[in-house]
């Protein structure tokens, strides 16, 4: 990001001298693309501050609906940081609604008191959902579904209520009806209209959509109209005109929005349907704008994302001092952000006698396209199943092209008779640089390639920062990558993606845990049901990898799967290349004593195991153990009371230390005592990956911490904590996290850091890719800088280790778990 | 198959975990038998076509399993390694009756890789 240079006098300004100051009401999208807008045409020249009623900075409100349906946090989409205003000089007050405008004073004042004074003031309070006028909208359980408070309320139900009730069959009411059946709520959608979403869609396209749904256990009640919403303290049911009622936990109303236009009405400002702006987006007082959701311009109220930012370029021109630019109202298209639907509308297709109508059906693919045409020209477009040309068809729409040339094939597509109408690259080269590729942002095609060539842009992302294109909603993505393609040629590697998991899913790590969390995901089929795994019972990349995300996430409730465990893992042992097995008896910190090492001796004389070897962990490893033979071994290791090492596990491996203040004359601090405290905290517990340890006694270094998962080297004055090293194939140092005085700390740093990474890794991601993944950074503010959550932190991993320390050995060895393991299903012969 | 085919009841199904698999021993080296998560039940010598590892204690998923050596897949019906590996291990006759299984083990020699391998 450009970073602005306030008050630097760049553009004529004295510097002392005090700028303009603007206000701006409303912490959306369109209020903050205004601000963005305008700091990219006159930087410094204000003095902003923005007030939002809501606690958060600005997040994209059109994925509301994937953060409901679990397919996103909200973390992902927000716009932009609190960071971002601070950046960029602008204050923001956020969870504060400005309740009052003196426009004589120029002033506004908040709920708190807080009172503003403006020189140009921008009103972008957006829209409210309308609520019906029947008995019962106010009852506890009902809600609209606007913001992130009303996503919340509903994850919510979801947990303690079964049914659910949409009001309004619309863009809005299926994509909250499909998050609710998503998050295991019973959902029934009541439609004043026959067919739903009756406003973009045609009954065609609208029944196969309802068809769609019904398949994924909507109910729909459609020509029905709600008469009461009953409940005594609290929802419980909706009744209809004709007297059936509908049992409800929950109700959202989604039946439309309307324009929040009261702060400007009782400020005395003109307004209609909405508040009423003029082709600059100045409203009937010439130093207030207004845009976004709230207004009225030439008669139209819009509710898209598009139209909001096409307002918004024009009042930051306006802001910034220009003269010229002008909103001219918008054409608009739609998509329905339900995975796994495709479906496209835009423009007017209610036909009369002028139209004409081209229609294409493939019921077993579950395709249907109609273009409404009228002089020649596309009037209006729905797309159902196969939405690819609908940005062409939309472009045709809004420059009124006369088709006459290619209307014979034009409901094919646009790839149609090239012969290449499945490849997406084609269909993109054969774009005009007018065309349109980002509906939301109105990027155009032409201004990407622009882009990519002044910048040297090679990937979406950087696309995305530079132009904004599939910044919004995402759904240009694919196109995005396309004009790449087509612009660099052989130059362009293709986006870095986070890979799916494994064949059996297209789903990434990261999505697969956020959904587990998010969903309440409890069990492997569970997982694979809700993700949509290809395969019935997934394979031995991706079972292990769920079993440690479930074993993570829910310590205590869920069992592990031991059939879903590597080999090692599930015998306890590291199977070696002639298939038999090696034991690792765990030595607290190194430490061991004459009865532990004459128990070791005895039984490697007793099965005749035919290696001993002292490992780089400080251990002693028995090579060649048969496996029938393991839980006899164990039984007389634990008789003189050592457990398991977990040498074979992908969790706390070992705490290597050197002998420290103790006998070392260098030694400053009880290295070795540390070391065992550690390993008494940590063993037993899973991890990603393997998880190695060491505490050096002195910065010699003796026990080689610094190129250990976590290391720990003892100064003078207390303990030094490395993180994120690695001795294998790729050696890496650690990286220095923090200093910390007592051995109290040293165990809560290192609880902390281990949760943090066993909740936010991949499965097999070791610390030291992971660290440079996330950055040094982001685990020093996670736990350095915010001791809450390092203690919030540390209070988790020790719960779950409430769980874990268990000995496997002694569960195995005379606790006759998992007996089949160890014998044979029969001997013949 | 061989109406002839001598059978040896070698133990019930349940015996055999589910997405697991137990060994049967005889003088002619192991034998791995698997159970999978629908319930069929397939028998392999057990040694992976590669460098030998023993398949009974590997990940048992859909109707294959992976060796827990080098994760070699390899189909629980046909012995054969999965693509884009190359190597097949003797497949033995099972036959489930009221929950009871037998092998067909006439002919079995490790290393023969007999029964299901199309070009063995």
């Amino acid at each position: 990001m450009s970073t602005q240079q306030i008050g630097m006098g760049n553009h004529g300004m004295n510097s002392t001298a005090p700028r303009e100051r603007l206000v701006v009401v409303g912490n959306g999208m369109a209020g903050i693309r205004t601000v963005e807008d305008l700091l990219a045409k006159a930087p410094g020249r204000y003095d902003i501050t923005v007030f939002g009623a809501e606690p958060h900075p600005n997040y994209n409100r059109i994925m509301l609906s994937p953060v409901l349906a679990g397919e996103k946090t909200f973390d992902q989409i927000v716009l932009n940081t609190r960071a971002w205003y601070e950046e960029n000089g602008i204050r923001l007050i956020s969870g504060d609604r400005v309740e009052s405008i003196d426009r004589a004073a120029r002033t506004v004042t908040a709920v708190s008191g807080l009172t503003v004074g403006y020189d140009k003031l921008l009103l972008a309070t957006g829209s409210n959902p309308f609520i019906i006028p029947v008995p019962g909208v106010d009852l506890p359980g009902v809600i609209g579904f606007r913001d992130l408070a009303d996503v919340e309320a509903m994850l919510a139900a979801s947990k303690s209520g079964r049914h659910a009730v949409v009001i309004g069959g619309g863009l809005l009411g299926l994509e909250a009806a499909n998050g609710l059946n998503i998050n295991g709520m019973t959902v029934t959608v009541i439609h004043l209209m026959d067919t739903i979403m009756e406003r973009q869609l045609d009954s065609s396209a609208g029944t196969m959509l309802q068809r769609e749904l019904e398949g994924r256990g909507l109910t729909f009640l459609t020509g029905a109209n709600t008469a009461e919403i009953v409940g005594e303290g609290r929802v419980q049911a909706v009744r209809l005109k004709d007297g059936r009622e509908i049992p409800a936990d929950l109700v959202v109303l989604a039946v439309g929005i309307r324009p929040n236009m009261a702060l400007g009405q009782s400020a005395g400002l003109e307004c209609g349907r909405g508040i009423k702006v003029d082709d600059a987006m100045v409203t009937s007082d010439p130093d207030i704008l207004a845009v976004g959701e709230c207004v009225e311009h030439r008669g139209m109220t819009y509710g898209l994302v598009a139209p909001l930012f096409e307002m918004a370029k024009v009042a930051a021109d306006r802001l910034a001092g220009g003269a010229e630019a002008a909103y001219a109202g918008s054409v608009t298209s739609t998509k329905l952000k339900v995975t796994g639907v495709d479906l496209f509308s835009a423009g007017d297709f209610t036909a009369d006698k002028d139209c004409e109508d081209i229609v294409f059906r493939d019921a077993s693919r579950g395709v249907y396209k109609r273009i409404v045409l009228k002089d020649n020209r596309v009037r209006g477009a729905v797309l159902y199943g196969d939405t690819k040309d609908g940005a062409w068809y939309f472009q045709m729409l809004k420059d009124g092209e006369d088709v006459t040339p290619v209307r014979d094939t034009l409901i094919f597509g646009q790839g149609f008779g090239g012969g290449e109408a499945a490849n997406p690259k084609a269909a993109v080269a054969a774009l005009a640089d007018s065309a349109e590729i980002c509906g939301c942002n109105g990027v155009c095609k032409g201004a990407i390639v622009k882009a990519i060539k002044e910048k040297g842009l090679t990937s979406v992302d950087e696309v995305r920062a530079h132009t904004k294109a599939s910044a919004s909603c995402g759904t240009c993505t694919p196109m995005v990558e396309s004009v790449l393609a087509v612009t660099l040629g052989a130059a362009y590697a293709g986006e870095a993606k986070a890979k799916p998991m494994c064949k059996c899913t297209d789903r990434t790590h990261d999505e697969v845990r956020q959904a587990i969390k998010a969903l309440g995901l409890k069990s492997i089929p569970d997982v694979m049901q809700r993700m949509e795994w290809k395969t019935a019972d997934g394979c031995h990349s991706c079972r292990p990898a769920l079993n440690f995300y479930l074993l993570a996430e829910w310590p205590g409730e869920y069992k592990d799967d031991y059939r879903s465990r590597y080999i090692n893992e599930r015998v306890h042992a590291n199977i070696q290349k002639d298939g038999t097995y090696s034991v690792v008896p765990r030595m607290w910190g190194g430490v061991t004593t004459a009865n532990e090492l004459r128990a070791i001796a005895d039984v490697v004389d007793k099965f005749a195991i035919p290696q001993v070897k002292v490992t780089g962990g400080q251990r002693i490893d028995l090579f060649g153990v048969k496996k029938e033979d393991l839980p006899a071994v164990w039984a007389d290791l634990n008789a003189a009371g050592m457990v398991s090492g977990h040498a074979y596990a992908k969790g706390l491996r070992t705490v290597k230390t050197c002998v420290g203040s103790e006998w070392c004359r260098f030694g400053t601090q009880d290295s070795t005592g540390m070391g065992i405290k550690l390993e008494r905290m940590t063993w037993g517990s899973w991890t990603p990956h393997k998880f190695k340890m060491a505490v050096s006694g002195c910065p010699r270094n003796c026990a080689e911490a610094t190129i250990k998962d976590l290391g720990v080297v003892a100064v003078d004055s207390g303990w030094e904590i490395h993180v994120g090293g690695n001795g294998g194939i790729h050696v890496r140092a650690t990286d220095f996290l923090v200093k910390v005085e007592t051995e109290e700390e040293v165990l809560e740093y290192t609880g902390a850091y281990m949760q943090l990474y066993r909740e936010e890794a991949r499965y097999l991601e070791r610390t030291a890719p992971w660290i440079e993944r996330v950055g040094l950074d982001y685990v020093r503010t996670r736990i350095v800088d915010d001791p809450e959550n390092r203690k919030a932190l540390h209070a988790r991993f020790l719960f779950s280790q409430t769980f874990s320390q268990d000995d496997p050995w002694a569960e195995r060895a005379s606790g006759g778990v998992d007996r089949h393991e160890f014998s044979a299903l029969a001997q013949v012969g | 198959m061989d109406q002839s085919m001598k059978w040896t009841v070698v133990g019930q199904v349940e015996d055999i975990p589910r997405q697991g698999s137990r060994v049967v021993r005889t003088e002619s080296g192991n034998i791995a038998v698997f159970r999978t998560a629908a319930d069929e039940v397939f028998a392999l010598e057990d040694r992976c076509p590669h460098l030998g590892g023993p398949l009974s204690q590997g990940i048992v998923h859909g109707k294959r399993v992976t060796c827990p050596l080098h994760n070699w897949v390899i189909e629980l019906s046909s012995g054969e390694a999965a693509a884009p590996d190359e190597g097949c291990t003797g497949s033995i006759p099972v036959r489930v009756e009221n929950g009871t299984v037998s092998l067909g083990l006439a002919g079995f020699r490790p290393g023969l890789g007999r029964g299901g391998c199309s070009h063995g």
